[in-house]
């Protein structure tokens, strides 16, 4: 999923500090599921948000909603009767929701709530830890599943470098080394020689290098 | 027991604590409140063995929420007792209505009623 946190409650309440009446939007997926931008989450900030503002003697109006996803345009045209109703949009979504809805009502202001900060999954309840950095060409085949491009803090594709030690990364101790992970389970699988192959040098055209990226997939464009 | 706590006291029954909510705890103080409270069994003795925990979670979660918008965090508190605690219960009741007199009224509800 795409991971974010919530921002600083002060930042929002300067984002909206003109703003009688607002719209909260929540979104169903992924920031549903990292417990940032969910209906729950929606209710909290709203919250939140009035209580300063009544706190500050300039009390706002606030409408919350949770649309399924914010990433497609058919889930944000179901606001399009009432999002010029207000002063101005506050998305809880990640920062692909923001995008969309300014650019499908581009009378209207909007804001966003969380920092998004990568894809990854939930390791426990409540933390959730980076595991792909979207490449482009993905290579973990050759890592047993491992990523070292966004678990390795070098991005090297041959390590490990002389930082590693014990099995953490010379950045810190609370960071796995992931190139101690995939040394280590070449090993136990009697693999080690997998890492000595020649592999063609990785294709970063098709990361975030090469500009803003699309994926057209004809088979389903009409 | 016939054990006396002040009257201005509101009690919300839940099953358990678990299931009190970061926004039950703000919707109280956005609606006026001058302070909550959530009394839970003691830690170790949850019958669904985290409620309590989560609870407490929950409770310094909004302190940080009121503390982040200038509001004193001792307006919102945690406490552990046994059912069978009935003087504890009172006890704390006094206790969180002295801390609040203490506070005076929430800033929200002076704003409200201004
Ligand atoms: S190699 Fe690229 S696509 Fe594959 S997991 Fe790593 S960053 Fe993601
Ligand atoms: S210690 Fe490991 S994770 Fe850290 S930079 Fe070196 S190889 Fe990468």
């Amino acid at each position: 999923m795409i991971v974010a946190n919530p921002k600083p409650i002060s930042e929002i309440l300067d984002m909206i500090k003109d703003l009688k009446k607002i719209l909260i939007l929540g979104c169903k997926g992924c920031v549903t599921v990292c417990n940032v931008g969910g209906a729950k989450e929606v209710g909290i900030l709203a919250s939140t948000l009035k209580i300063a503002r009544i706190k500050g003697g300039n009390p706002v109006d606030i409408t919350e909603r949770t649309l399924e996803r914010q990433c497609d345009p058919e889930y944000i045209a179901q606001v399009k009767d009432i999002v010029h109703d207000f002063d101005g949009v506050i998305s809880m979504a990640c920062g692909v929701g923001p995008q969309f809805l300014s650019e499908a009502y581009p009378k209207q202001r909007f804001f966003p709530a969380v920092d998004t900060t990568f894809f990854g999954g939930a390791v426990q309840h409540g933390i959730w830890a980076e595991r792909c950095a979207g490449c482009g060409t993905c290579i973990i085949h050759y890592f047993d599943g491992m990523c070292p491009i966004a678990r390795c803090s070098k991005s090297l594709m041959n390590g490990p470098c002389g930082g590693s030690a014990g099995g953490k990364c010379e950045i810190s101790k609370d960071v796995d080394c992931i190139w101690d992970m995939i040394v280590r389970k070449k090993m136990e699988q009697g693999r080690l020689d997998d890492l000595v192959r020649f592999k063609p040098s990785k294709d970063w055209r098709t990361a975030r290098d090469g500009g803003p990226r699309r994926s057209i997939r004809e088979e389903l464009v009409i | 027991m016939r054990l006396s706590y002040p009257s201005n006291i509101k009690i919300i029954q839940v099953p358990c604590t678990g299931r009190v909510d970061i926004i039950h705890l703000l919707k109280a103080i956005e609606d006026g409140a001058d302070g909550v409270y959530v009394a839970g069994c003691l830690e170790g003795e949850c019958h669904y063995l985290t409620g309590n925990l989560k609870a407490r979670k929950r409770v310094n979660h909004v302190k940080k929420i009121l503390m982040d918008l200038g509001i004193e965090p001792e307006r919102v508190e945690m406490y552990n007792l046994s059912a069978g605690e009935g003087p504890r219960f009172a006890e704390i009741a006094r206790e969180m209505y002295e801390r609040i007199k203490g506070l005076g009224p929430s800033p929200v509800k002076m704003k409200n009623a201004a």
